[in-house]
């Protein structure tokens, strides 16, 4: 997923934590378009989201979505991408900052911005006893500037979620996958510069995860920007060639994501016995590896420069029985759980 | 799927097309929803209902009792009508409206179709538009729906013959057609100031049922307030204070100076809610 679309992005480097201590930027006038973000499809700036009950939601992000990128907007629940998603489309306003959709300012723009833009927020929602087909021609119906052929682009966004077939079930008897496909043709009812999918994998099983994820590559593949939000981030990581991270309201990693776990550093796991796994962590200490943790008869650490060859003879050079030894590329996670200090499921 | 396809200007603005496309939508959403049509169909029974009672009893002691409208029914179908509507006018009218116009914002925040709308995008002033036209569009059909059936019922029951009014003076049947739809017209107006606290109250809650309650709230507390003489001072500012006035038709000479008061009443109270509605939904964040 690493093509070329990604070389036009100026957001290539890991900017960890690089929200956190900017200063407020003085709201320009709302029209004005957004120049310098011509070539992004989603950028906000020091977007900030304080509800009434004084909680800050979403606390001065600079979001930056290249145009033609699958961005994976990750975080746990709570961390406020749904939030900051329903800024975005004018659903919420900010507080303080801005949002630019396809460079134009939101909210100001949204009737002219958001027809390019097929979104899917916080889950499915219709009406029950409408059939999904009614649904469709009810959102349809409601898009003035829908284009002509209305029950052709129903009836293609339909096939295309695999939903032909239940096209004329009632709503509320479809099952979540049924929901959540229905909610996906909603957002493909016309053609899209830019598609905004809130937890789009939320109640699918594993095929439909793997439908989506095909979906996305293929709307990737022809030219359409997507923004997928996920709290899973194993489920989407391999579809994204962008990648965003939040963490209680903040965007505390955004880049490409081949840039942020490759040049991470790589990991070693290592087993041992109860007796010696204090031993092994000396050794692997001693031999300049960084971060050694360990759990019961099982040690990790980053192995830096050092290969895994030069480990294994020192542990056994050292009398510590090796009961087994990896070297793991370090996933999104790993990243996430180094700068946040926390497991990636865990809420506020 | 290409973006140069899509970058074409599909999106010059056609306000006025967006709003009938909505509006048809919107029609079809609402008048095409069973719940509805059982509403209607229950307001339906009520002539019907009131009709064969006054049928079966027209003979006997019984029958001569009731106020004003309902003795004359026997004698004039047309009073059927009348009769129905005054029947509907105290809860079941602003029952039926309540459910509806209640229904209007927070039935859409309730079942998460209102974030769709936004991101469509509906403009929200064109949303609340539309959604207030139709839910007075529903008001007036549960009005008609009274009417008609009465009428018809009235009609099979006991015949339509020339109208004796109010004064004693007798006005040919063809007249008295007129006279009645007068009424009916008058009882739809002086529904609209309360659909639109309904549709006001819609856009303050995400529970559908809350606004609606507290429509037919609204209703009976005003009509409580309008029978304490204590308050007359504010009585003429009532949302229900005038809705009997629909009895001005039923004069020698309708005085159109007689039937303002009630008509500007419900104008103000449309104004007053309407405004409200529209400074708090399209300023209010959409978190359903």
């Amino acid at each position: 997923m690493t093509d070329t679309r990604t070389a036009a992005s100026p957001a290539a480097s890991p900017t960890p934590g690089g929200a956190a201590g900017s200063p407020r930027a003085t709201p320009a006038p709302e029209e004005i378009a957004d120049q310098a973000g011509a070539e992004l499809a989603v950028r906000t700036k020091a977007l900030t989201k304080r509800f009434r009950s004084g909680q800050v939601a979403v606390n001065g992000i600079d979001l930056q979505v290249p145009r033609g990128a699958v961005y994976g907007f990750l975080g746990p629940n709570g961390s406020g991408k749904t939030t900051t998603i329903r800024m975005l489309l004018g659903l919420i306003g900010p507080s303080s900052g801005q949002a630019w959709l396809l460079g134009r300012p939101m909210p100001a723009a949204g009737t002219d911005v958001l027809p390019r833009v097929g979104a899917l927020i916080e889950g499915p929602a219709f009406h029950p006893w409408l059939s999904g087909r009614a649904n469709l021609v009810r959102l349809d119906a409601c898009d003035a500037t829908a284009p002509p052929d209305r029950k052709g682009r129903i009836d293609e966004a339909l096939e295309r979620v695999g939903l032909g077939a239940a096209a004329h079930k009632k709503y509320r008897q479809y099952s979540l996958g049924m929901k959540q496909r229905l909610g996906l043709a909603a957002a493909l009812l016309r053609p899209r510069e830019l598609l905004v999918l809130d937890e789009p994998t939320n109640g699918l099983d594993p095929q439909g995860t793997r439908e989506v994820r095909r979906l996305v590559g293929e709307l990737a593949e022809a030219g359409t920007t997507v923004l997928v939000s996920s709290h899973l981030l194993a489920e989407i990581e391999n579809v994204c060639t962008h990648v965003g991270i939040m963490s209680t309201g903040r965007l505390v990693l955004q880049g490409e994501r081949t840039s942020l776990t490759s040049q991470s550093d790589r990991q070693l796991w290592v087993r041992t016995d109860a007796e010696h796994a204090a031993g092994a962590a000396q050794v692997l200490t001693t031999l300049g590896l960084t971060e050694v943790v360990t759990d019961g008869t099982e040690l990790q650490a980053l192995l830096g420069e050092i290969s895994p060859a030069d480990v294994t003879r020192a542990l056994v050079t050292a009398g510590i029985p090796v009961l087994g030894l990896a070297e793991r590329a370090p996933t999104l996670e790993d990243v996430f759980v180094r700068l946040t200090g926390e497991g990636f499921d865990v809420a506020r | 799927m290409s973006p140069a396809e899509t970058a074409t200007p599909t999106t010059a603005p056609r306000t006025g097309g967006g709003v009938r496309h909505l509006l048809g939508s919107e029609l079809r959403l609402v008048f095409g929803r069973r719940r509805n049509v059982v509403l209607l169909l229950g307001l339906a029974a009520v002539p019907i209902l009131l009709g064969v009672v006054i049928f079966i009893t027209q003979d006997t002691v019984v029958g001569s009792q009731g106020p004003g409208f309902i003795g004359r029914v026997a004698g004039n179908g047309l009073f059927l009508v009348v009769a129905a509507l005054f029947t509907c006018l105290p809860f079941l009218l602003p029952l039926t409206i309540g459910i509806v116009s209640g229904d209007a914002i927070a039935g859409e925040a309730a079942t998460g179709t209102l974030r769709s709308l936004i991101t469509v995008p509906v403009p929200r002033t064109r949303l609340l538009l539309v959604k207030a036209i139709v839910a007075l569009c529903f008001a007036a059909a549960a009005v008609l729906t009274i009417a008609i059936v009465g009428l018809i019922t009235g009609w099979v029951l006991f015949g339509i013959s020339d109208l004796v009014l109010l004064s004693g003076d007798t006005i040919t049947a063809g007249a008295g057609l007129f006279r009645v739809l007068g009424v009916a017209a008058y009882v739809a107006m002086s529904m609209s100031g309360l659909v639109m606290v309904g549709v006001l109250l819609s856009t303050l809650t995400e529970t559908p049922v809350a606004a609606m309650a507290g429509t037919v709230t609204v209703a009976v507390v005003s009509a409580v307030l309008d029978s304490l003489p204590q308050l007359s001072a504010i009585h003429p500012g009532l949302l229900t204070h005038y809705w009997i006035d629909f009895a001005e038709f039923l004069r020698l000479e309708v005085d159109p100076a007689a039937l303002a008061p009630g008509l500007l009443v419900q104008a103000a109270w449309v104004l007053l809610a309407g405004t409200i509605a529209w400074s708090r939904f399209t300023t209010a964040d959409i978190s359903s």
